[in-house]
């Protein structure tokens, strides 16, 4: 009896998630096609249709389409969904759902060595390759992430450790700002525009990168879901089942650095995506089964920052919002819904 | 020594490279069950992670089949030893069938995804704790009691050889306490599972352990049959007992008998006298008992509550000074509390003197009728 009831629960659970894979799959070719249509210039969906499928290269319109709106589209879904994979990653690690790239001045720490970096190679070698952007994010990412986890010995309220990052955060963005002071005008231009977070001008060679190291890093996670799954019972349990505890915790800072590095790399700082979009995605499949959400935090960061790049591109059109704008409008209030939540589970 | 499934040699075990505990010796067949006793803080915990390899040992082997603990890898390890520990667990959005579930994780594939052998086992180890219908529910909405069967069923699932829990039955209740014992009693038989464990119950420790190891902060005991370390004397001084007692032979404990000079003397016998000691105990009003046999069931209780019990030899006449101390006593009290009594052949002059005190103006006398009592609550 028992088991039978038990067994539908678990084709209930099933039917959930693949309601839930559906619906985020079905949001993401919206979301390809509304941001395509979408723009400062009009083409019509006819148009469109034709430089994409049949090849029809009819000057600027083909130019819009394949160099400045579909790199733009796939690179705010790659990277929304390595930054949403970043976020959950680092609430693995310190067992704590408010733990994210942003929030604890991860972002910040890539920022400012890419910032370095920049004015440094702007002025001698005039232009950055892509992987050495990558380099020096992940650089920057794993010096901020250090210090987290040199203070993070210490002080074991979540709370504590969130004003500790904050506190990282307001460092290096100090230290950029002091960069940025001393830079020649051309740099700060560069800069500005990137450090302040946006999708714009993204070119193909960005794109073929960043997918790559995605998809690499991607593939790990998801290899990743069964000591993961261990590791939310706990650092003690997931010892007793065998997990080798100290190489799980480097590759999983590791993974984590690499996706939020690619993200600033190419985008700059983004805020609350981390923290925000892997939350919905559990809160939806009802689940923290690592196997499903893994792909479904993707899935959702990617829909997540597309929906966001549309919006900043379009509320106050031709004006272009940062992308840190809008997904702070939309994921903060959700981190306080989090915060007020938990307090309230506590009593 | 090779009989032996489990053993510890020397080991000496604390915190930060810092000492707490030394010489521990253990030598534990299959399917025995081991207790650790002691007050809080005394290093129980920190044995129980030492050889869970939770924490660096700082000397010493501890030795699992035939391997050293520090020689097997994690995955063999998880093959041979499931926990249950103290831990606060709080994972988000995990039912206990994905609890119990990771019990699994040593054997299934890359992705840990469960076979249907897995998923047989789950619902078997469900089963056996008596939460098979907890299946779908949140592990973070269940009570206290039901985490930890959860937890156990966890361990089970895990199939280990030995079985490590800390302080398994906090938070349970009576019925879930000996369920507990009865299920961990029944895989030491059954399955030949070696259990270490510590409780904080030094009764159930001696009801349901092959063996006890006394520890006290700075000093390990050697470990042995219960009936040989849990004596009354020892547990008072492991547990620096100044107020209450322990009984050796129920398991049970006492809270402290009244102070005070005894105003009252209490007549009573085979069991009959134990309600009127519990009442006499709760409004702190010291007494006397007696005159009781030895064998008395009263005895056994009258000898942690009474300021003093006037006894006699099983089964004899009452002797003459025994008669002369009770009547003193008496006249001293001033007061009698007597039960019903079953008279027999040889408990003749305690009638007599029962009868005595009856007619004595100076006396009151109180007849304690069983029936009131149960009267008064209703029940």
């Amino acid at each position: 009896m028992t088991e039978s009831s038990f067994h539908y629960e678990n084709l209930k659970r099933r039917g959930r998630y693949a309601a839930v894979f559906i619906g985020m799959i079905l949001a993401l070719l919206v979301m390809v096609v509304v941001n395509i249509n979408t723009g400062t210039v009009d083409i019509s969906v006819r148009e469109i249709m034709g430089i994409l499928f049949a090849g029809e290269a009819e000057g600027a319109n083909d130019q819009i389409i394949w160099q400045i709106r579909l790199p733009r589209i796939l690179m705010a879904a790659i990277l929304g969904g390595a930054l949403s994979l970043s976020g959950f990653l680092l609430q693995v690690f310190f067992n704590n759902p408010i733990a994210g790239p942003f929030i604890l001045g991860i972002s910040s720490g890539a920022k400012m060595v890419v910032a370095l970096v920049m004015i440094f190679s702007l002025r001698s070698a005039g232009s950055m390759s892509s992987y050495a952007l990558i380099g020096a994010a992940f650089t920057g990412s794993l010096i901020s992430v250090s210090f987290v986890l040199l203070v993070s010995r210490r002080l074991h309220d979540m709370s504590a450790l969130l004003v500790a990052g904050i506190m990282i955060s307001y460092i290096c963005s100090a230290v950029t700002e002091f960069i940025i002071t001393f830079a020649e005008d051309t740099d700060i231009v560069n800069l500005h525009g990137w450090s302040q977070g946006s999708f714009s001008g993204m070119n193909w060679s960005n794109v073929q990168v960043s997918a790559l190291i995605v998809a690499a890093a991607f593939l790990c996670t998801f290899l990743l879901s069964k000591p993961i799954g261990a590791y939310q019972m706990g650092e003690a349990y997931a010892k007793s089942m065998g997990v080798n505890i100290r190489i799980f915790r480097v590759v999983l800072i590791l993974l984590s650095s690499v996706f939020s590095a690619c993200v600033t790399a190419f985008a700059g700082p983004i805020s609350f995506v981390g923290i925000a979009v892997p939350r919905l995605t559990k809160l939806a499949l009802q689940t923290s089964r690592p196997l499903i959400v893994i792909p479904a935090s993707f899935l959702g960061g990617a829909v997540f920052c597309m929906f966001s790049d549309l919006a900043a591109r379009m509320a106050f059109a031709p004006l272009e919002l940062n992308i840190s704008t809008v997904t702070s409008v939309l994921g903060a209030p959700v981190v306080i819904w989090m915060l007020v939540h938990r307090e309230k589970e506590k009593q | 020594m090779t009989d032996y499934y489990f053993r510890t040699e020397d080991l000496k075990v604390g915190y930060g490279g810092r000492a707490l505990l030394e010489n521990i010796r253990i030598g534990l067949g299959k399917g025995e069950i081991l207790t650790l006793v002691g007050p809080n803080g005394a290093g129980k915990s920190t044995i129980l992670k030492s050889i869970t390899r939770q924490l660096k040992i700082l000397g010493g082997r501890v030795v699992i089949g035939e391997k050293e603990l520090s020689r097997l890898t994690y995955q063999e390890l998880s093959r041979k030893m499931a926990v249950v520990l103290t831990d606060r667990v709080r994972p988000e959005l995990m039912t206990c069938h994905d609890i119990v579930a990771t019990g699994r994780y040593p054997y299934t594939g890359r992705l840990g995804i469960l076979s249907r052998e897995d998923e047989a086992k789950v619902d078997l180890a469900m089963e056996l704790v008596k939460a098979g219908e907890l299946g779908g529910r949140l592990f973070t909405a269940l009570s206290d009691g039901q985490k930890q069967r959860i937890l156990l069923a966890r361990a089970i699932c895990q199939e280990p050889e030995i079985l490590v829990l800390d302080e398994p039955t906090s938070f349970l209740d009576i019925k879930y306490k000996l369920e507990l014992l009865d299920i961990l009693r029944r895989m030491a038989k059954e399955q030949e599972i070696t259990v270490v464990m510590s409780l904080h119950e030094i009764d159930l420790a001696g009801k349901v352990s092959d063996a006890v190891m006394p520890v006290k902060a700075g000093c390990v005991y050697d470990y042995g049959r219960p009936e040989d370390i849990l004596k009354e004397e020892f547990i008072r001084r492991l547990y620096d007992l100044d107020k209450g007692s322990f009984d050796p032979v129920f398991g049970s404990i006492e809270l402290p008998r009244p102070a005070g000079e005894p105003g009252t003397m209490v007549i009573s016998a085979c069991g009959r006298g134990i309600p009127v000691y519990r009442k006499l105990q709760k409004e702190g009003i010291p007494f006397i008992a007696g005159i009781l046999y030895e064998n008395d069931i009263d005895y056994q209780l009258a000898r942690h509550l009474a300021s003093r019990v006037i006894m006699e030899e099983p089964f004899q006449e009452i002797s003459d000074p025994v008669y002369e101390e009770a009547k003193d006593a008496i006249s001293k009290c001033g007061r009698v509390i007597y039960t019903d009594i079953p008279w027999g052949s040889c408990n003749g002059r305690l009638r007599g003197l029962l009868e005595e005190v009856k007619s004595r103006d100076d006396i009151e006398c109180v007849y304690w009728k069983q029936e009131f009592m149960l009267a008064d609550r209703g029940l």
